[in-house]
């Protein structure tokens, strides 16, 4: 297969994921709907995850701060200032990416186990600073963004947020941007030096590259990626607590990425999608649910070591990206 | 195969007078047939599906075990009553793992893949918070038995109700009086730095000052702390009493490093038996607590003065005399807080009643109806006491105990009048749109 007839193929599975997904907005129950919905967001937050510990090497045990900054940084003005939607969401974007760029020039001066314990304790920081403020935030309580602070009045349509139709088309949107930019991003020159650090930063440094700089914009963008996904959550769902805030939500990425496949650009939706309902099933019969997950969790890693995506990329098609 | 088949001949022919009275006869004839009876009574009587939004796993865990008892034994006393307008209950259950994203989930899930009737649950706040967009949004009604202010403040919307437990707001302002009173005029408040140790010191501090009483240090404790005792000397010299309100795993740990910090000596504590749900009062560690006072929702141990109604819900639920379940003297029960479920749940068949309820079409009359209601007496449906909703605040106002630890058993020593805990209303729910 040739090199452009592999791109094509790539782009349309991509193309063809989207559609299929925007085709399940007319046809899912309304139920499968609404878990799409969040579905579709929390796995831009995984794709985000995804950038800087599948393809750069950077495993991050601190990714709820980027989520909660996003959420923190849409939610909390349009409450308490009454702004719009879209620039709410602008501010989002804007605190995760500022947080990343700060956190990043601070952990990046370690690597391996110290910059999992270093990010996680950021995270820490971040959520202790959620429940310090509880005077704006509500803490751990959180806070509710009523119907009327989540609507858009573009020419005067007044599109609610709060429309299941109006929610995953936004969500698919998102979730669609942030898809393309990744299969943009991760085949581009830039991508592929982020996967040369990942599997060999001596010999990247040696080579010329300025590691520090490549690995500080995976930092920032996956923070954007993470913050646009906390914006959204909020403003779609009505609901910023500093639960999102927790090492719960920085544990979860990694697992989704993990499941789906790291280093895939579908696996966070795949790994996403997968934890769902697995917790949507079993706890509707056991309350030991988290037991069979873990036993799900186990065989998948026996069968699939590379995640679901990873391990068909590897024994099958080879030219997933 | 191929199966092909002729047009339909209604499509092809017109309908004549004889096939159209035969058509009817026909109708009429399988309307009457005992089948078709049997039919139409099942529509009639087919249950009223109730989703129970549990908190049977997560910090939660304890509280929604008792929830659950109680839901499960309020549940059969109304379906042994006759049920709701002649229809069975039936309760739906789902785990929302105490976590607020879940939550809003798991009220979907009844929504839209349960198609329950309406929703109920749950105590801890931030899943109340967390779910009611949710139900706000798929217009079903969220009945919860939380405690919080979070429904009174206004800050919900129309779908979400309180109408079997009283906030943490009248709480306070129901125990100050007492306080100041009887225990002492200077206050130290020790309280959990989050949403709901905030709650306590925003709303204690001006209702201890209304009855004289001074509010002389507030000490809030970080929800990561497992240690104590560096904490206790910020406590003033001449504080009369502590008023403590810590909640969670470290309990134990600040009870017992706050025995042995004062010793037999200190001031006087007055504490919330949120600490000690399910907790046993005679646990190690806990003896220092001998002589102090807790405010109770429900008292836990059976008291002398125990109406009717209250042994008959005891029994029901299977407490023996300690609080405990009847099968096992170590599983203490959430006595303060799960009485909520048992009238709430009664009050959903009232307001159903009222409302003529016949399914999901009829949510919005269910809300007026509940809105509607003004008093609830003591008695069977209400074993806690009487109590008066406010139905634009969707919160209701009820008496609290004030018990003392003696010899090991909690005693009632005050129970606080229903006016002691009513406030201005802040908010107007009535007034949004269904």
């Amino acid at each position: 297969m040739s090199a452009v007839g592999s791109n094509t193929r790539v782009w349309a599975l991509h193309l063809g994921v989207i559609a299929l997904l925007l085709a399940a907005n007319f046809v899912l129950p309304e139920y499968h709907r609404g878990v799409f919905s969040r579905v579709l967001v929390l796995a831009t937050f995984a794709m985000g995850y995804n950038l800087l510990f599948g393809y750069t090497g950077l495993l991050s045990l601190g990714h709820a701060m980027f989520f909660a900054a996003g959420l923190y940084g849409a939610g909390l003005p349009v409450y308490h200032l009454g702004w719009s939607v879209p620039l709410s969401f602008g501010t989002g974007i804007l605190a995760g990416g500022t947080l990343a760029l700060v956190i990043g020039v601070l952990a990046l001066r370690t690597t391996g186990v110290a910059f999992m314990i270093v990010t996680m304790m950021f995270a820490q920081v971040f959520y202790l600073t959620t429940l310090y403020f509880t005077t704006w935030t509500r803490g751990e309580e959180g806070l509710v963004l009523s119907q009327a602070m989540r609507t858009i009045d573009p020419a005067g349509l007044d599109i609610s947020l709060s429309n299941p139709s109006t929610r995953y088309l936004i969500a698919l949107t998102l979730f669609s941007a942030v898809l393309l930019l990744m299969l943009r991003l991760v085949r581009s020159p830039f991508g592929r030096t982020l996967v040369a650090i990942r599997e060999n930063e001596e010999r990247m440094r040696m080579l010329g590259y300025d590691v520090f700089r490549a690995k500080l914009t995976a930092v920032v963008l996956s923070g954007l990626f993470c913050a646009s996904a906390g914006a959204a959550y909020g403003l779609l769902f009505g609901y910023v607590g500093s639960g999102f805030a927790s090492i719960q939500y920085s544990i979860l990425p990694l697992l989704w990425v993990l499941l789906g496949g790291a280093a895939t650009t579908l696996g966070p939706l795949v790994g996403t999608l997968f934890m769902f309902y697995i917790i949507d099933y079993t706890s509707g019969f056991t309350t030991a649910y988290l037991l069979l997950v873990g036993v799900a969790l186990i065989l998948l890693i026996l069968f699939f070591p590379k995640g679901l995506l990873g391990t068909v990329r590897e024994r099958w098609l080879k030219w997933l990206p | 195969m191929t199966d092909i088949r002729k047009p339909s001949s209604l499509l092809t022919s017109t309908i004549s007078r004889r096939n159209a009275l035969k058509g009817l006869g026909a109708a009429a004839a399988i309307g009457t047939a005992p089948g078709f009876v049997r039919y139409a009574q099942a529509q009639s009587s087919a249950p009223i599906k109730i989703g129970f939004q549990a908190h049977r796993t997560g910090i939660g865990a304890a509280y929604g075990r008792w929830y659950e008892r109680t839901t499960a034994a309020a549940v059969k006393a109304i379906n042994d009553a006759g049920g709701i307008n002649g229809r069975p209950v039936e309760i739906i259950t789902e785990d929302d793992g105490t976590d607020a994203a879940r939550g809003a989930e798991v009220v979907e899930k009844f929504a839209n893949q349960h198609r329950t009737d309406i929703v109920y649950g749950t105590l801890f706040s931030h899943v109340v918070v967390g779910s009611a967009p949710a139900a706000g949004e798929l217009k079903i009604p969220y009945y919860v038995v939380s405690e919080g202010y979070h429904v009174a403040s206004g800050k919900m919307n129309r779908y979400v109700l309180q109408p079997g437990i009283t906030d943490v707001r009248a709480q306070c302002r129901s125990v100050a009086p007492w306080i100041t009173s009887n225990v002492g005029k200077k206050i130290t408040m020790i309280y959990p730095d989050y949403a709901f140790g905030h709650d306590h010191r925003d709303f204690f501090g001006p209702a201890a000052a209304e009855q004289g009483g001074e509010v002389v240090a507030q000490i809030p404790i970080p929800p990561t702390e497992s240690s104590f005792t560096r904490y206790f000397p910020q406590i003033p010299a001449d504080t009369d009493v502590i008023y403590h309100v810590m909640v969670g795993p470290a309990v134990l740990t600040f009870v017992k490093e706050l025995g042995e910090f004062y010793g037999g000596s200190g001031p006087k504590l007055f504490g919330f038996i949120d600490s000690l749900e399910a907790v046993n009062i005679n646990s190690p560690g806990l003896e220092f607590l001998e002589g102090s006072h807790f405010w109770e929702g429900m008292p836990r141990y059976l008291q002398e003065d125990a109406t009717d109604a209250e042994k008959a819900y005891r029994e029901a639920v299977g407490l023996d005399e300690t609080g405990a379940s009847v099968n096992d003297a170590n599983d203490v029960s959430t006595a303060a807080h799960m009485f909520g479920c048992w009238e709430t749940l009664h009050i959903i068949k009232d307001a159903m009643e009222a409302a003529d309820y016949r399914g999901p079409e009829d949510r919005a009359k269910l809300i007026e109806a509940t809105e509607a209601m003004t008093e609830f007496p003591e008695g069977p449906a209400h074993p806690q006491g009487a109590k008066v909703f406010n139905g634009k605040i969707h919160q209701v106002f009820g008496s609290q105990s004030i018990s003392v630890v003696e010899n090991g058993r909690l005693n009632v020593v005050h129970r606080t009048s229903i006016e002691d805990g009513m406030y201005e209303p802040e908010a107007d729910y009535t007034t949004q749109p269904l």
